[in-house]
Order: structure tokens, then C-alpha cells, then sequence
């Protein structure tokens, strides 16, 4: 699924809004958690997960191209920790063999 | 700081999209739900410039209870991963506050 099927699929269980209402929302809440992330704030949401970032340590690291060593330093990445009923319907899905 | 919830999602949306509180709350909701449900029926999540949601099937390994020592075997299953987007990623990689 695509952020344009989301969408779609958002707009369609819905009544009140249009899907470029539904559109504009669903940017909007992209942008809310990369800003948050990027601020180095956690994102916790019950059922589905938790998004935090991880350290990385400084590494000498390799030009693919040229082999020449370069140092690398120290960064964030972003993780996310599935939630307790994300798990378990994702595991149902393999159970019921889709 | 605190995490980031819900609530303040759909307060975002009420205070700069002008959405009344029950319908930002619903769309927030939905968000979710509708990410679950595709990932429920094993289609991947693809959202472009914040990342994708990928399935991994593991297959059954042994395994051991921690506190007694004994052998039992983990059985096969359905997990979610993360990728971040390129554009998440550079964003992040500038976050130079304390190490968590």
C-alpha cells in the first residue's frame, strides 16, 4: 500500500471530509512525526508501536569506489518497536495463511 | 521530553487544517488502523519521504526459557521492520542532542 492508497482507504471509511482534506491530513501527520523524530522526540502510539532514534558510533569506514579509508561520525537513525497488537495481527495473518 | 501521542496529532490537525476535534481524532485513528490492516494482510507499507513497513516471515528456532534453562522451540512468525526513507534518515543524521 502506497501513501495514495492510504488515503484512498482513509477517505472511504470516512464521511465528513473530502480526499483532499484526507490528503492534506495525512501530510500533516507524516511531517508532525519526521519533525518530532528529527527533534530527537520519541513517538509512542498504543497498539501500533513506538518510534525512537539509536546511536550510531563513530566507525572508519571504506570509498566503495576508490577503498580509501574515511572516517565516519557519530549519527542518529530512526527505529520502530512494534506494539503489542501490531504483533499479534501481523502473526494472525501468517496463521490464517494470507 | 515527552513522546509524541495521538492527541497531539489530532490537535495539529484541528489547530493548522481547521479539522473539528472528533474528525481529527477519527483520522488519526484511522491512520493507524488502516497501516495495521494492510500489514495484517501481509502487504507492505510503502510511505514515501518517512519510510516503508516491511513483513518478515521467520521460521521456527530453538530457543531457551531464560530463567530455567529449558529448550523449547520459537515458533514461526510474521514480523514487522521499519525502513526509513532517505529523507527521514538526513533529517535525523543532523540531530546532534545528548546520546539517549
Amino acid at each position: 500500500m502506497t501513501k495514495s492508497e492510504l488515503i484512498e482507504m482513509i477517505a472511504a471509511r470516512q464521511s465528513q471530509l473530502s480526499s483532499k482534506d484526507v490528503e492534506l491530513a495525512v501530510k500533516t501527520i507524516l511531517e508532525h512525526m519526521s519533525s518530532a523524530l528529527s527533534a530527537g522526540e520519541r513517538i509512542e502510539i498504543r497498539g501500533f508501536g513506538s518510534f525512537s532514534l539509536h546511536y550510531r558510533e563513530p566507525r572508519r569506514g571504506r570509498n566503495p569506489k576508490t577503498g580509501d579509508a574515511v572516517e565516519l561520525t557519530g549519527k542518529y537513525v530512526p527505529h520502530f518497536k512494534p506494539g503489542k497488537e501490531l504483533r499479534e495481527r501481523v502473526n494472525l495473518g501468517l496463521q490464517m495463511g494470507l | 521530553m515527552t513522546a509524541l501521542t495521538k492527541s497531539e496529532m489530532a490537535e495539529r490537525l484541528f489547530e493548522e487544517l481547521g479539522l473539528n476535534k472528533r474528525e481529527a481524532k477519527e483520522i488519526v485513528e484511522l491512520f493507524f488502523e488502516e497501516i495495521r490492516t494492510s500489514l495484517e494482510n501481509n502487504e507492505q507499507v510503502k510511505l514515501s519521504g518517512f519510510g516503508n513497513f516491511d513483513l518478515r516471515d521467520k521460521s521456527q528456532r530453538p530457543g531457551r526459557n531464560p530463567k530455567t534453562g529449558e529448550e523449547i522451540p520459537i515458533s514461526a512468525r510474521r514480523v514487522v521492520t521499519f525502513r526509513p526513507g532517505q529523507k527521514l534518515k538526513a533529517r535525523v543524521e543532523e540531530y546532534a542532542g545528548t546520546e539517549q
